[in-house]
């Protein structure tokens, strides 16, 4: 007989700053997968972000005050898991910025166990296969650096668009190369930046296909920026987007909304 | 070689409109990494073999006065003498010396990153000796004044139509943009030389502990001409280039060509093994090697001790997107990529050299085709620490950094900050949705627009929908 009782599996979602920010879009579909998935999501009110901006800076002090908030604030979920490699592969950085023998060594080593990017959470940790979603048209994908290297996601996300209904995938050339973002680094060095975002949303064009897509903000509102003030026509979204069957709304950069209401 | 590191920004930019040199670049691009891939492809004990060269360069580190007291050991047994210099001055010296002893006029010299390290060529100049560079690229540099801009490929930088001119100016012949022509034209005028010099200065890219040799790749044997036909051999090395055995530098051999060009061999390899023998056809009857440290034993048992496992492959510079862009000279010194990122602050300081570890996205390519598996990003990372520990970051990205921080550590100060940034710029985009201009971002939108923030932020709406559902 099977177990009707199994336990929901208790996720604490990590947001990200430009999630939470930008395109809280993005956060509301990893939930509704994350439901769609089995678990029980819940989010951590003490959580901001990652810390990268001061970690890649070289601020170890501040690094690693925010590492502390991050690791308390997801105590006791079972997995940690968020809409981006770059952030989750953060998290895998915390255990670096302690000694060995300082107690919060131990404890970012294990958040570090626990910490997944959403498409490499549903596919290497729960084998998921239930995506229930429809989009016609044809995309190109961006492997983002820290997700792709630091992480190893590269297959997840290309399996889990499979199984949408009506899309169809056209490499790009050079798609594991960077698009320029980086962090800081697009304002501190914009005309380098700018020339590898060019190159980028060159190669994205080139494909032939209609919508970029791809598992980091970052990279996506730099190359939707790109691709705005190039005056290109090419729609860009999050992964998770297309995923949860969430592509009603106007993709990045898109938008054309009543802000009377919103704001 | 002036130090120009501290003008990157302003050396990059120019060389991202600098027609001429973006395609000489797309060359490299086109080139290099594919034939790396396809050699790799071939190659399925490709990775298993670089685990083993990070470990063995790691036991060589381990023990580097070992291995270096046994390899002069066998130097002085072969008939050669060691010399070891702590500065480049001191290496700088001690050349000088040795070239005076033997009445020098004219030196040839093989390729050597590391005698562009401690400025031999105009050193010597200065002191009446005339160098000859014997390598193809570095000929042509030399006729231009001009300096390497890659580890292994010199004058990459510069197109067919450079070097034709280049030639015609100083040999005197007619225009040929035909390579063959121009090849045969240096080949031609690099032979007097090689016959009338009277040191020949070579550097290494192994130096063998158990022998006492040293080894060099080539692919134009020209360093076999600079070392075998002059009175006297200089090698010039860095004291991590020291391996255990013969057997160890085949290990780095095979992948050193394959990271390098994508050459499964280099074409020439050659040991040199003390002076010539009695019964030896040929060889140099003085045998020198002069080992410069120049501040790499103060890297080893720190944090940049990874960094002298470096082969000198240029994998990493041939795959980064920061010197596709902007081509090896940006860096403004000798080593530029990421390996020079990291190398240059320890040589020059990083006090001038702190752009270059920033110049990085941290993408992570270099570490993935590094033979020896250097951790490349966090070493540059390593120098942003330190540049932060001494108060060298600039005032504003301090100052951006410690505000951010103040909200980033402050969970509910945090929260009220963020909303009012997203409806800030929610009013600033209106109903379009980007920003063409955004105050404090020029960086960003001087190049792309800022797409608009779609709505209140993810925590106002998540609260809004848990409260909603408490009802
Ligand atoms: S750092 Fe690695 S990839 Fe770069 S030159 Fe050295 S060995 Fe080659």
């Amino acid at each position: 007989m099977p177990d009707t009782h199994t336990p929901p599996i208790k996720v604490g979602l990590f947001v990200t700053c430009l999630a939470d920010m930008f395109r809280p879009e993005v956060a509301f579909a990893t939930v509704k997968l994350l439901e769609q998935a089995g678990c029980e999501v819940d989010v951590p009110s003490a959580q901001t972000c990652c810390g990268q901006p001061a970690f890649n800076s070289g601020d170890n002090h501040n690094s690693r005050m925010i590492a502390r908030q991050t690791i308390a604030a997801f105590d006791g979920y079972r997995y940690v898991v968020g809409p981006s490699g770059s952030c989750i592969g953060m998290l895998h950085h915390y255990p670096e910025l302690f000694d060995d023998g300082d107690p919060w060594k131990a404890r970012a080593e294990e958040l570090k166990a626990r910490a997944f990017e959403i498409t490499s959470f549903l596919v290497d940790e729960l084998n998921f296969s239930g995506i229930h979603s429809t989009f016609t048209g044809k995309i190109t994908y961006h492997d983002s650096c820290s997700g792709l290297r630091e992480l190893g996601i590269k297959q997840q996300p290309r399996q889990l668009l499979s199984e949408v209904e009506g899309v169809t995938l056209s490499e790009m050339q050079e798609a594991e190369t960077c698009c320029g973002f980086g962090g800081t680094f697009c304002v501190k060095y914009p005309e380098i930046s700018n020339r590898m975002v060019s190159n980028k949303t060159g190669f994205a064009a080139d494909s032939g296909a209609e919508m970029l897509v791809g598992g980091d903000l970052g990279c996506l509102l730099n190359m939707a920026g790109k691709l705005k003030r190039e005056g290109r026509e090419m729609q860009v979204r999050h992964v998770v987007e297309l995923l949860a069957d969430m592509t009603q709304s106007p993709a990045i950069g898109d938008a054309d909304y009543d802000l009377g209401q919103e704001l | 070689m002036q130090i120009k590191s501290p003008e990157f920004k302003q050396s990059a930019r120019i060389a991202l409109q600098d027609v001429n040199l973006q395609k000489a670049l797309g060359n490299l691009k086109a080139g290099f990494p594919g034939k790396r891939a396809s050699a790799v492809a071939r190659m399925p004990e490709f990775d298993q073999l670089r685990d083993q060269a990070r470990d063995l360069k790691n036991h060589i580190l381990e023990h580097l006065d070992l291995y270096l007291d046994e390899f002069e050991a066998r130097v002085v047994e072969n008939g050669g003498q060691v010399h070891w210099c702590r500065t480049a001055d001191d290496a700088r010296q001690t050349i000088l010396q040795l070239c005076r002893e033997q009445d020098a006029k004219t030196v040839t010299k093989g390729k050597s990153m590391v005698t562009e390290e401690i400025n031999l060529n105009e050193y010597l100049e200065e002191n009446g000796i005339r160098p000859v560079e014997t390598d193809l690229g570095e000929y042509i540099l030399q006729l231009r004044g001009d300096h390497p801009s890659h580890i292994i490929a010199p004058a990459i930088h510069l197109n067919l139509e450079d070097v034709s001119e280049t030639f015609h100016q100083h040999h005197h012949r007619p225009k040929s943009d035909d390579p063959a022509v121009l090849m045969a034209e240096a080949r031609e005028m690099l032979r007097k030389e090689f016959v009338a010099a009277d040191v020949g200065i070579t550097g290494a890219n192994f130096l063998i502990a158990e022998t006492g040799s040293t080894m060099i790749v080539t692919n134009e044997g020209n360093g076999d001409l600079t070392q075998t036909l002059p009175k006297t051999h200089i090698v010039v090395s860095s004291i991590e280039k020291v391996v255990p055995t013969l057997e160890d530098a085949s290990l780095f051999l095979r992948l050193l060509a394959r990271s390098a060009t994508g050459q499964e061999f280099t074409v020439y390899n050659t040991l040199s093994s003390g002076n010539r023998r009695p019964d030896d056809q040929d060889g140099p009857e003085n045998f020198h090697v002069v080992l410069v440290d120049n501040g790499r034993s103060d890297m080893v048992g720190t944090q940049l001790q990874d960094m002298l496992r470096c082969i000198r492959c240029s994998a990493c510079m041939n795959h980064c997107p920061v010197y596709g862009a902007v081509g090896g000279h940006s860096y403004g010194w000798v080593y530029p990529g990421p390996m020079g990122s990291v190398l240059t602050p320890q040589m020059i300081g990083i006090e001038k050299a702190g752009l270059l570890p920033n110049a990085s996205t941290f993408c992570g390519k270099c570490e993935e085709v590094c033979p020896v598996r250097i951790p490349l990003p966090k070493l540059m990372r390593h120098w942003r620490e330190k540049e932060f520990e001494k108060h060298l970051s600039p005032k504003a990205v301090r100052w951006g950094l410690g505000s951010w921080a103040f909200f980033a550590t402050r969970p509910t100060l945090y929260r009220m900050f963020t909303a009012g940034a997203s409806r800030f710029m929610r009013i600033l985009g209106g109903k379009k949705g980007t920003i063409k201009k955004l105050p404090l971002a020029a960086g960003w939108t001087d190049h792309r627009d800022m797409p608009t923030p779609t709505g209140k932020t993810f925590m106002q709406q998540w609260q809004a929908r848990q409260q909603q559902e408490k009802r």
